[in-house]
């Protein structure tokens, strides 16, 4: 719906995207143990950029679903550990918990931009 | 939705880490087995772990992409220490029987390991759940 699109703004589609970066760490942390696993993250700049800036696929019917692109597999980054470790393993722990601790943060942060937005709308449409 | 790929995801962790919780339980229980031979003496047991990279790699339809899985066991290569008993039923023809290979020091490490990892994927988890009942509450602002 048009109207909504705007008045949700940018917090939408970054809620995508900040989930989409929480599974990135999940799986980060999933393989801490896997031999030459390389740990990665969302180049969230560039994904939120492509995300805005780039047209869904086209649809040519009034009855075509929308195919949500969200971006994340294009803008994924290998991260540079601290140390080298001797399985060629590049997940420190501490380092992928801290940051799936802050992403949780931020994602919370986006629902409550988008719960204000929400009851905005609501306040709008009763016209108390 | 993305919340489903990370209960898959930090469930295949914890399901690898609990084999590896109970291979080094295996090997701590075979610490004190003793054999004729060294080929049939016990070598401590460890999973290599691999990470799942495609839908190929996975159950068609799972949402494990990412996760890891345990692609195999490979045995502990330390050699297995020879001690003289000539009194033990397993001896053998020069009184020799052979100990299992397992350091018990490195299990218990291997153990914390196991332990601590598997706790953070029930964080993992723990977490993803809270923000999906939070986002469930988007309705009630």
């Amino acid at each position: 719906m048009k109207i909504f699109d705007s008045a949700l703004g940018i917090h939408e589609k970054a809620l995508g995207l900040r989930s989409q970066r929480l599974e990135v760490i999940a799986k980060n942390i999933a393989n801490a143990d896997t031999p030459h696993f390389k740990a990665q993250d969302v180049d969230f700049k560039a994904a939120l950029d492509s995300v805005e800036t780039s047209r869904n696929l086209s649809t040519t019917d009034s009855k075509h679903f929308d195919i949500p692109d969200m971006g994340t597999g294009r803008n994924l980054v290998y991260s540079v550990p601290f140390g080298n470790s001797l399985d060629g393993n590049t997940v420190e722990l501490n380092v992928e918990q801290a940051k799936y601790g802050k992403a949780a943060a931020q994602y919370q942060a986006t629902l409550r931009f988008l719960e204000s937005d929400i009851s905005g709308i609501r306040k709008a449409l009763k016209g108390e | 939705m993305a919340f489903d790929n990370i209960f898959g995801i930090a469930g295949t962790a914890l399901n690898a880490q609990m084999v590896r919780l109970n291979s080094t339980a295996s090997n701590l229980a075979n610490a004190s087995t003793e054999a004729s031979t060294e080929e049939a003496a016990f070598k401590a047991k460890r999973p290599v772990f691999e990470a799942l990279l495609s839908d190929e790699m996975t159950n068609a339809g799972a949402q494990y992409v990412g996760g890891v899985k345990v692609s195999g066991m490979v045995d502990d290569q330390a050699p297995n220490i020879k001690v003289h008993d000539p009194g033990n039923p397993k001896a053998d023809a020069d009184g020799f029987v052979y100990l299992s290979n397992v350091n018990e020091v490195t299990e218990m490490v291997e153990m914390m390991g196991a332990a601590r990892s598997y706790q953070n994927n029930v964080e993992v988890i723990n977490t993803a759940k809270a923000l999906m009942m939070r986002t469930l509450d988007i309705t009630k602002a």
